[in-house]
C-alpha cells in the first residue's frame, strides 16, 4: 500500500514538475505577452499541486496552508498583469 | 530630598524648561519669560542650597551606571570649583533672562529664543557638572549645537547665519579634538571618571602620549574659548542677539575652555610644555584682543576682542604653573563675567534706545540715559582695573604673578612689561568705549531718539554693577570663601597662603597698574585728538585675522570635495553595481583565499530528479529575467515571478513552510508593486542608427558584466554550499528550540523568535517599516512622473472608456473586466478572515502577524485593481496612517506591559482562564504584539501600493467625462491636486 502510494506521488509530482516545465517554457519564449501571463498562472497551479502532493507524502497540513495562500493569490499577480496589460496600468483611478 | 537627587534636578531643569518653552504659541512673550526665569532661578537656587555641602572641600556625587564594563555611565560631580560655576551659569542665565525680556522684540518668536537658552544653559551645567570626561565632551558638543542656534536666532540675517556657521565649525571642531583628547586619557588612566583622572596626574604627565594630548585637549579649550589663533570666530559670533552676547560671550561658553583647563589643572599642568603652550597663546590672544578692541567702530566689537582679551589673561595665568597664578585665574573669571555680562547688557540698551551701535555716530548720550551711563562707566571701569572694582584685584594679582612666574630673565623682565601694556590698551579701549559713547558732543541724526529704558531692563545690569562694587570694596567678606572653595577643589590641600585686600602697600603690581592707568588715559588722548585714527583698521590685523584662513580652508575643502565625488562618483547605476560586486567578490576571496578545507563532506540527501527539474526549471526562469530586464520590462517581470515560486517550493521542500508562507505573501506583493510602478517607468529611447563603435562597446560592456555576474552568482553559491555541508555545531538553534515552548509559550519556534526572544529587533524592524513607508508616500505626494508616460495609456486611448473602472451608478465595471472584478470582491473577506487565521494561530504553527498582514493588505489592493481607486475611496475609508501609528502602539504597549510586572520590557505576560463556552484560553502579551506587526505590515504596504496607485489620478487626469456625479473623497494618498 504505502509503495505504490509513495510511487503515485512520486509520479504525480514529475508530473507537475514537467507541466511546470513547459509552461516556464512557454514563459521564456513568449511569444506574446498574454502568452506568458497565461504561462504563469499555469506555473502557480501546478506549483501549487506539487505541494500538496508534498503534503500528502509528508502527512502533514501545513502545506496546505501555503497552497491555500498559492491557490488565493497566485491569481492577484495574474490579474495584476493583465490589468497592465489590457488597460496599461494595474490600478486605474 | 537627597543631595544627589537635587543634583540630577539642577542638570535636568533647564532641559526641561527648554521642552515647555518650545510648546508654548509663537507670540507667548511673557510666558516664555515668565517660564524661563521661572527655571532658571530655580536651578540657581538649588544649586545655592548645596553650598554647605561642598563649602569645606566637599564633593557631591550622582551617578547612573550606563555601560559599566566600558567605563561609560552617568555621572554628576559638584566641587567647590564646579559650584561657583554652576551659579554663575544659572545665576547669569535669570539676569538675562530677565534681560531679554525687554529686549526682545514683540515680533521675535521669543518661545524659540528661550527654548534654546535654556537648552544652552542645561548644556553648559552639564560641562561644569560632568564627573565623567566621556560625557563632558558630549555636553561640549551640545553646547555648541544649542549656541549655533542662539547665534543664528535671526536667521534671516546672513552675518548671523555666516558668524553661527563659523563659531559652530570652529568649536564643534575643536570638541572633537577634545573627545580624542578624552580618549587618549582614558587609555591611560583605565577609566574616563574625573575622580580616577584627579588621583592619576603624574602617569599622565610622564606618559609617552602626554604630548600629543595636550595639544588636542588645547586644541579643544582654546577654539571655545577663543585664543590665538582661534579667535576669529568671537568677533562674528556678535551677530547674535545681544542677550545671547551677554550670556554666551562674557559668562559660559567662553568660559568652557578655560574652565576644563582649570579642571584638569592639576593633572596637565607642571611641564614646561604646558608652559609654553598655554602661556604662549594666552600672551599673545591678550595682547592681540587689547590692541584690536581699541580699533573698533561697533560696541559689541570692542567687547568681544575684550573678551578675547581677558580670557587670553585667564589662559596665561593658568599656564603660569602656579597655585597663586590659578587662584587669580578663577578669580578673574568671575570677575570678567560679571563686569562683562553688564557691559554687554549695557551695549544692547544704547542699541535698543538709539538704533544703533556704530562709535563713530554715538556720543553724549549720559545727558539722556544718566542710569545706563553710570552702570556702564562702573562696569567699564572694573574692566579697566580701576581700584574699588573686582577687576582692580585679579588684575593686581595678575600682575603680580607675571613678576614672579620665571627666572628666566627674558620672561622676567618682558612677561610683566608686557602685561602692562596689555594694561594699558585695557584702560584705553574701556576709555574709549565710555567716551564716545556716553559723553563728548552729543550725538545727531540717531535712527531713534534715545532715553533710559525702563527700570527692569535696567535691573540686571544694575545688579551685576553692585557685585563688581562690592566685591571690589569687601572682597574677603563676599567673594572671599567662594574663591577659597573654588580654589581649594582644584588644588587640594595644599592651598598657597593669599590675601584679599584692597591695599597691599606700596607694591610693584599696584605700581604696574597705576602706569597701565595713566598710560592708558594718555594713549586713549593721543588716539582721540586724531580722530580718524581710532577708527582706523587695527594694525597687524590682516595678517592675524584668523577668518581669511578660516574661509579659506573652507574653500579648499569644498572644492576638494567636489573634485573627489567627481572622480570616484557616478550618477548611474550600472557601475555603481559593478563597483560593490567586484569589490565584495575581491573582499570575499582574499579571505578565504588560504582557506584549505574548503568541502566538508557530509552526506547529503539523496539527489531527488523532480527536484532538480525543479530547479532548472527556476534557474531558467531567474536567468531569462535577468537578460530580458532591460528590453522587456513586464516579460523580466513574469520571469521573476517564476523563480519566486520556485524559491517558495524549495522551502516547503525541506520543510519550512514559514518560510514558504511568508515567500508567497511577498511574492505576490511585491509583483503588484513592481506592476504599478512598471506604468511610470520612461520608454527606452532607441537611437536612430547605432553605429558600429556604440556596438562594439556595449558588447564589451555586457560581457565584463556577464563575467562578473557569474563569478560573484557562483562565488556566493560555492560559499552557502561550503556552510551548509560543513558539520552541525552545537550553537543558539539548540537554545531555542528547547526554550521556546516552556519560555516563550509557543510551539512555533521562528514566531516565538520574532516576538519574544528577539521581540526588540522586531520592534525597531516595524518601526522601520513604518517609517519606510511614510517616507515614499511623503516622497510620492510631489514625485511628477516622466512627461512621456503622463499621457493615458496606449491600451486605454484604444478601448476608449467603455471598459472600466466602474462606471457612475453601476457596481461592477463592464466589459472583460466584470467576472474578475466579481472573483476580487468575494477575496477581501475570504482574505480577512484567512489573515486573522495566520495572525492567531501564528504562535503555534506557521502564520504569524507579518503573512497575516500581507495578506489583508493583498486583498485591499485586489479591491483597488478591480474597482479602480474612486470607485473604492468613495464607498470605503482606507487609513493605512492609522494602522501604522495604532500597530506601533500596541506593539509598544505590550512591551511596556511588562512593567507591570517586575519584568524587563517586552517580557511575555501570560494568562490562562476558562471561559464558559469556549473552555481554556491562554493569553499572551506577544499576540498584542504580533496584533502590532499585522497592522504596521497592513498599514505599510497598503500604504505605499495605494500611494503608487494614485498617481493616475494627478491633474492631466479628468476624472469629469466617465465619472461625473462621483465627488472624490478626501484620499490618503492624495497631495495638492
Amino acid at each position: 500500500m504505502n509503495g505504490i502510494l509513495d510511487f503515485a506521488i512520486g509520479f504525480a509530482q514529475l508530473c507537475f514538475v514537467l507541466a511546470m516545465a513547459f509552461a516556464a517554457i512557454r514563459v521564456l519564449r513568449g511569444p506574446r505577452a498574454q502568452d506568458r501571463i497565461l504561462a504563469l498562472d499555469t506555473f502557480y497551479v501546478n506549483g501549487m499541486m506539487t505541494l500538496l502532493a508534498l503534503g500528502i507524502r509528508s502527512g502533514s497540513t501545513m502545506y496546505f496552508d501555503v497552497a491555500l495562500l498559492i491557490a488565493l493569490f497566485g491569481f492577484v499577480g495574474s490579474i495584476a498583469l493583465s490589468k497592465f496589460l489590457l488597460r496599461g496600468e494595474a490600478i486605474e483611478p | 530630598m537627597s543631595r544627589s537627587l537635587v543634583l540630577a534636578v539642577i542638570l535636568l531643569l533647564p532641559f526641561v524648561g527648554s521642552l515647555c518653552a518650545a510648546m508654548l504659541p509663537r507670540n507667548a512673550r511673557n510666558g516664555a519669560a515668565t517660564l524661563a526665569g521661572a527655571f532658571a532661578l530655580a536651578t540657581a537656587v538649588l544649586a545655592a542650597t548645596l553650598y554647605g555641602d561642598v563649602s569645606d572641600g566637599g564633593v557631591v556625587r550622582a551617578g547612573l551606571a550606563w555601560l559599566p564594563q566600558w567605563g561609560l555611565s552617568l555621572s554628576l560631580r559638584l566641587d567647590g570649583l564646579a559650584w561657583v560655576f554652576t551659579l554663575l551659569v544659572s545665576g547669569v542665565g535669570t539676569l538675562v533672562v530677565f534681560y531679554a525680556r525687554y529686549y526682545m522684540s514683540p515680533a521675535d518668536p521669543v518661545p524659540r529664543f528661550f527654548s534654546f537658552l535654556l537648552a544652552f544653559m542645561g548644556a553648559m551645567l552639564g560641562i561644569v557638572l560632568s564627573g565623567n570626561l566621556i560625557q563632558l565632551a558630549v555636553f561640549w558638543e551640545l553646547t555648541s549645537f544649542t549656541s549655533f542656534m542662539l547665534i543664528a536666532y535671526w536667521y534671516h540675517r546672513g552675518e548671523a547665519r555666516r558668524g553661527a556657521g563659523m563659531s559652530l565649525t570652529v568649536t564643534a571642531a575643536g570638541g572633537l579634538c577634545l573627545l580624542a583628547a578624552v580618549l587618549l586619557i582614558g587609555e591611560i588612566v583605565g577609566s574616563y571618571e574625573l575622580d580616577d583622572l584627579l588621583a592619576a596626574g603624574d602617569t599622565v604627565r610622564t606618559h609617552a602620549w602626554y604630548p600629543t594630548l595636550l595639544v588636542l585637549l588645547l586644541i579643544g579649550a582654546f577654539t571655545k574659548s577663543a585664543q590665538f589663533p582661534f579667535h576669529f570666530w568671537l568677533p562674528h559670533a556678535m551677530a547674535a542677539p545681544t542677550p545671547v552676547s551677554a550670556y554666551l560671550h562674557s559668562a559660559t561658553m567662553v568660559k568652557a575652555g578655560v574652565f576644563l583647563l582649570a579642571r584638569l589643572w592639576p593633572v596637565l599642568s607642571g611641564t614646561d610644555l604646558w608652559f609654553t603652550l598655554v602661556c604662549g597663546a594666552g600672551l599673545i590672544t591678550l595682547l592681540l584682543g587689547a590692541v584690536a578692541a581699541l580699533f573698533q567702530r561697533d560696541i559689541k566689537g570692542v567687547l568681544a576682542y575684550s573678551t578675547i582679551s581677558h580670557l587670553g589673561l585667564v589662559t596665561l595665568l593658568l599656564g603660569m604653573n602656579s597655585a597663586l597664578a590659578l587662584i587669580a585665574a578663577v578669580f578673574h573669571m568671575m570677575n570678567h563675567a560679571t563686569f562683562k555680562a553688564s557691559l554687554f547688557m549695557a551695549a544692547g540698551i544704547v542699541d535698543h534706545e538709539s538704533g544703533t551701535r556704530n562709535l563713530k555716530r554715538l556720543g553724549g548720550l549720559a545727558a539722556v540715559m544718566p542710569i545706563t551711563a553710570t552702570l556702564a562707566t562702573v562696569a567699564a571701569a572694573a574692566m579697566a582695573g580701576v581700584p574699588l572694582m573686582n577687576g582692580f584685584l585679579s588684575k593686581e594679582m595678575f600682575f603680580a604673578e607675571t613678576i614672579f612666574a620665571s627666572a628666566n630673565p627674558w620672561l622676567r623682565f618682558g612677561l610683566p612689561s608686557v602685561a602692562t601694556l596689555a594694561g594699558v590698551f585695557s584702560v584705553a579701549y574701556s576709555l574709549r568705549l565710555v567716551h564716545r559713547t556716553f559723553f563728548g558732543p552729543m550725538s545727531q541724526n540717531l535712527p531713534r531718539e534715545p532715553h533710559d529704558p525702563t527700570r527692569w531692563m535696567l535691573a540686571p545690569s544694575a545688579l551685576l554693577v553692585a557685585a563688581c562694587l562690592l566685591v571690589g570694596i569687601f572682597p574677603a567678606r563676599t567673594i572671599g570663601p567662594f574663591l577659597d572653595g573654588a580654589a581649594r577643589a582644584v588644588l587640594g590641600s595644599d592651598m598657597p597662603g593669599y590675601s584679599l585686600a584692597v591695599w597691599h602697600g606700596l607694591t610693584l603690581p599696584l605700581i604696574m597698574s597705576v602706569v597701565a592707568l595713566i598710560g592708558g588715559t594718555l594713549l586713549y588722548l593721543l588716539l582721540y585728538r586724531r580722530r580718524d585714527g581710532a577708527l582706523a583698521p587695527a594694525p597687524f590685523s590682516k595678517p592675524l585675522d584668523g577668518k581669511r584662513s578660516f574661509d579659506v580652508s573652507m574653500v579648499v575643502l569644498m572644492r576638494t570635495a567636489d573634485r573627489l565625488l567627481n572622480t570616484f562618483s557616478t550618477r548611474r547605476l550600472q557601475p555603481q553595481l559593478a563597483l560593490i560586486v567586484l569589490a565584495a567578490v575581491a573582499v570575499t576571496t582574499y579571505t578565504i583565499w588560504h582557506q584549505r578545507a574548503l568541502a566538508h563532506s557530509i552526506v547529503s540527501t539523496p539527489l531527488n530528479p523532480t527536484f532538480a527539474l525543479l530547479w532548472v526549471v527556476g534557474g531558467a526562469c531567474a536567468i531569462g529575467a535577468a537578460m530580458q530586464a532591460k528590453f522587456h520590462r513586464l516579460a523580466a517581470l513574469i520571469m521573476t515571478g517564476g523563480a519566486g515560486l520556485i524559491t517558495c517550493l524549495t522551502f516547503a521542500w525541506f520543510s519550512a513552510p514559514d518560510l514558504a508562507l511568508t515567500q508567497v505573501s511577498v511574492e505576490v506583493v511585491t509583483t503588484v508593486l513592481l506592476v504599478l510602478g512598471l506604468r511610470w517607468l520612461p520608454k527606452r529611447l532607441e537611437s536612430e542608427e547605432p553605429d558600429r563603435g556604440t556596438w562594439s562597446r556595449a558588447r564589451v560592456r555586457r560581457m565584463r558584466d556577464a563575467v562578473l555576474a557569474v563569478i560573484g552568482g557562483t562565488g556566493l553559491a560555492a560559499i552557502a554550499y561550503v556552510i551548509m555541508t560543513r558539520p552541525r555545531t552545537p550553537g543558539i538553534a539548540e537554545y531555542f528550540l528547547t526554550n521556546a515552548l516552556p519560555e516563550g509559550g509557543g510551539r512555533n519556534v521562528v514566531n516565538v523568535i520574532l516576538v519574544d526572544f528577539r521581540g526588540f529587533d522586531t520592534l525597531g524592524e516595524i518601526t522601520v517599516v513604518g517609517i519606510v513607508a511614510l517616507a515614499v508616500y511623503k516622497l510620492l505626494r510631489r514625485f511628477r512622473p516622466a512627461p512621456e508616460s503622463m499621457p493615458l495609456p496606449r491600451a486605454q486611448l484604444a478601448d476608449g472608456d467603455g471598459f472600466s473602472p466602474v462606471p457612475s451608478g453601476d457596481s461592477l465595471p463592464r466589459g472583460t473586466m466584470r467576472v474578475p472584478a466579481v472573483l476580487g470582491r468575494l477575496l477581501l473577506p475570504v482574505a480577512g478572515v484567512i489573515s486573522v487565521f495566520f495572525l492567531l494561530r501564528g504562535h503555534n504553527a506557521p502564520g504569524g502577524g507579518f503573512v497575516g498582514g500581507l495578506v489583508l493588505a493583498t486583498g485591499f489592493i485586489v479591491q483597488y485593481m478591480v474597482s479602480g481607486t474612486l470607485w473604492i475611496e468613495s464607498r470605503m475609508n482606507i487609513h493605512p496612517q492609522y494602522a501604522i501609528a495604532l500597530g506601533l502602539l500596541c506593539a509598544a504597549g505590550a512591551g511596556v506591559a511588562a512593567w507591570l510586572l517586575p519584568g524587563n520590557f517586552l517580557t511575555s505576560l501570560e494568562w490562562h482562564a476558562a471561559l464558559p463556552l469556549l473552555g481554556e484560553v491562554h493569553l499572551s502579551s506577544t499576540l498584542l504584539f504580533d496584533l502590532g506587526v499585522y497592522l504596521l505590515v497592513v498599514g505599510g504596504s497598503t500604504l505605499i501600493l495605494i500611494a503608487l496607485a494614485h498617481q493616475s489620478l494627478r491633474s492631466y487626469r479628468r476624472p469629469v467625462e466617465t465619472s461625473s456625479t462621483h465627488v472624490r473623497p478626501a484620499a490618503p494618498g492624495e497631495g495638492s491636486q
